[in-house]
């Protein structure tokens, strides 16, 4: 059948693109080498994040949307990933490559599963939350929960980790957006802040856990030292 | 009637005719960038004239598949230019004779046969490079199998000139993500495919590093220059089939009159020069993975045809 979705308005169309790329950057989380690369994938996941709020929000008609379209691209998108570049330590950023439990082709394989996991977990799930952009951000969003799981697991550094943490609450948002679009302002501003904290305390954290052990494989840490 | 089998013929000597132009464009296109002067763009032409006017050494403990490998290089990309859209929009005489899957397998034999006449001389770099490109192409073969079944799940065929309208009716669904994501995915096996910089480097000339020249390295006189002719028509062909049938059909002739399908061919070409351009942005700005690196590369490629998929299933 050449047309099984003849009428997409554009909205839609962008949403779809929006939600394809943020696809894309959360396996980019995955399988991204280097740490500031890491950070800036991420970057990019966020700003898709935003793209979609702000579709949604055109479509509904919430002018709250935008607003949490706003501060999602201003906490996110750039000031966690600057924020995050500033407190690493230069060591962090300089080496080459994070170190990871899986290979790089095999966890981009358990991702793929994990994307098409997600795909047949919504499904069901979109007949109880009816809605414009639900049956693409409800599968997506519910996707890079579970990717983002999986990053923290396989990822044997702080950061990444942290960038793990930090897409599965971009996912959560992804669909969240999409489901309840009417959520209080209050709520997604308290989000914002909570997350730019993490970032705050993780990142220097991080430096910190650098400047005692020289390096930040997290796996090393299984020791209390008293002092 | 007769002038469908005419366009397809004359499609088949563009093919002939400006594959090594494309391959003359990209190398100096490459140097410029890299602040060199530069060969002339028509090298390609002057190389294979030269390649035709020198003798040819045969080994004497060859077969006759050494012998055959470079006319099967070279005749294959033409079978397939017979199948795909190269200049017009609407399909010629032969266009339903094979789809994409029977083009990719046209383009398969050739690289078989390569693979057989690398070894079949048993210098050393020969099955090396042989053994690494089956590699690369069992790699590669995954990805194409997620395009063509994305194609065929979105246009509801794999005739290219059927699936080529599917992109611009109605325009909208050019920035379909699916569409977009199988651009990016076919864009990274054309790089795998033809050998370019972050798989393999072209212009590289230590043996043990090589992919793709290793397997030439026997051939002199015609058989060289029958090969390098092959490879650029092969180049030309894969640049046809993105360009044409998976990014728009614009630029094709839409009427049945020779003027407007002999005005398609500047077009054509500066449709892939403006591909070629990011083909040798890639070329400049990247280094040459390591070759158990090009796994990683690939499943890139595989992941990101597999989003397109998932992608398609989830909006319809």
């Amino acid at each position: 059948m050449p047309g099984l979705h003849p009428t997409l308005s554009l909205g839609n169309e962008l949403n779809l693109l929006a939600a394809g790329f943020f696809l894309l950057a959360t396996f980019g989380l995955v399988a991204t080498r280097q740490v500031l690369d890491c950070v800036s994938v991420f970057a990019w996941q966020s700003l898709m994040l935003a793209v979609s709020a702000g579709l949604v929000a055109s479509e509904t008609g919430l002018t709250h949307l935008y607003a949490v379209a706003a501060i999602t691209v201003m906490t996110k998108s750039l000031l966690i990933p600057w924020l995050l570049a500033r407190t690493s330590s230069s060591a962090v950023v300089a080496r080459r490559e994070i170190s990871q439990t899986l290979t790089v082709p095999t966890s981009l394989l358990i991702a793929l599963g994990l994307a098409t996991l997600a795909y047949f977990l919504a499904a069901p799930l979109e007949a109880a939350a009816p809605g414009a952009h639900v049956g693409v951000n409800l599968p997506i969003g519910l996707a890079t929960l579970l990717i983002g799981a999986f990053t923290v697991t396989v990822r044997r550094e702080a950061l990444p980790q942290v960038l793990g943490i930090l897409s599965m609450e971009n996912g959560a948002f992804f669909a969240g957006v999409a489901i309840a679009p009417d959520l209080p302002l209050f709520a997604e501003l308290a989000a914002a802040f909570d997350v730019l904290v993490i970032a705050l305390v993780m990142g220097l954290l991080t430096r910190k856990l650098h400047e005692r052990t020289g390096s930040t494989t997290v796996a090393d840490l299984t020791e209390l030292r008293e002092e | 009637m007769i002038t469908s089998l005419l366009f397809n013929v004359l499609q088949v000597l563009v093919v002939l005719v400006f594959a090594p132009l494309i391959v003359g464009i990209n190398a100096w296109l490459r140097e410029r960038l890299q602040s060199k002067r530069g060969p002339s763009v028509f090298q390609p032409y002057f190389d294979i004239w030269k390649l035709f006017h020198k003798d040819e050494i045969v080994s004497e403990h060859s077969t006759w598949i050494f012998r055959a490998a470079p006319y099967v290089v070279f005749v294959t990309p033409l079978f397939v230019a017979l199948l795909i859209p190269v200049l017009t929009s609407y399909p010629l005489f032969f266009a339903f004779m094979g789809d994409m899957l029977g083009g990719g397998f046209i383009l398969a034999l050739g690289g078989f046969f390569v693979t057989l006449a690398a070894i079949d001389t048993a210098n050393p770099y020969g099955p090396m490079g042989a053994s690494r490109t089956r590699m690369v192409g069992f790699l590669a073969e995954p990805v194409f199998m997620i395009v063509f079944f994305t194609v065929s799940v979105v246009a509801g065929s794999t005739i290219p000139y059927i699936v080529q309208q599917r992109w611009v009716h109605p325009i909208g669904s050019f920035f379909d993500p699916a569409h977009v994501l199988l651009l990016i995915a076919f864009f990274m096996l054309i790089i795998a495919e033809t050998g370019r910089l972050p798989v393999d480097n072209p212009s590289g000339h230590f043996e043990l590093a090589m992919i793709d020249e290793s397997k030439a390295l026997e051939y002199s006189g015609t058989g060289a220059a029958l090969m390098k002719w092959g490879g650029a028509m092969k180049l030309f062909v894969l640049l046809s089939i993105f360009l044409n049938v998976l990014v728009a059909p614009w630029g094709l002739a839409s009427t049945h009159r020779l003027g407007a399908v002999l005005g398609a061919v500047p077009l054509v070409l500066a449709k892939m020069i403006v591909c070629i351009l990011a083909l040798v942005g890639v070329e400049s700005s990247f280094a040459k993975l390591r070759l158990f690196r090009i796994t990683e590369f690939l499943q890139a490629a595989f992941v990101v045809s597999v989003a397109a998929l998932l992608i398609r299933l989830m909006e319809s």
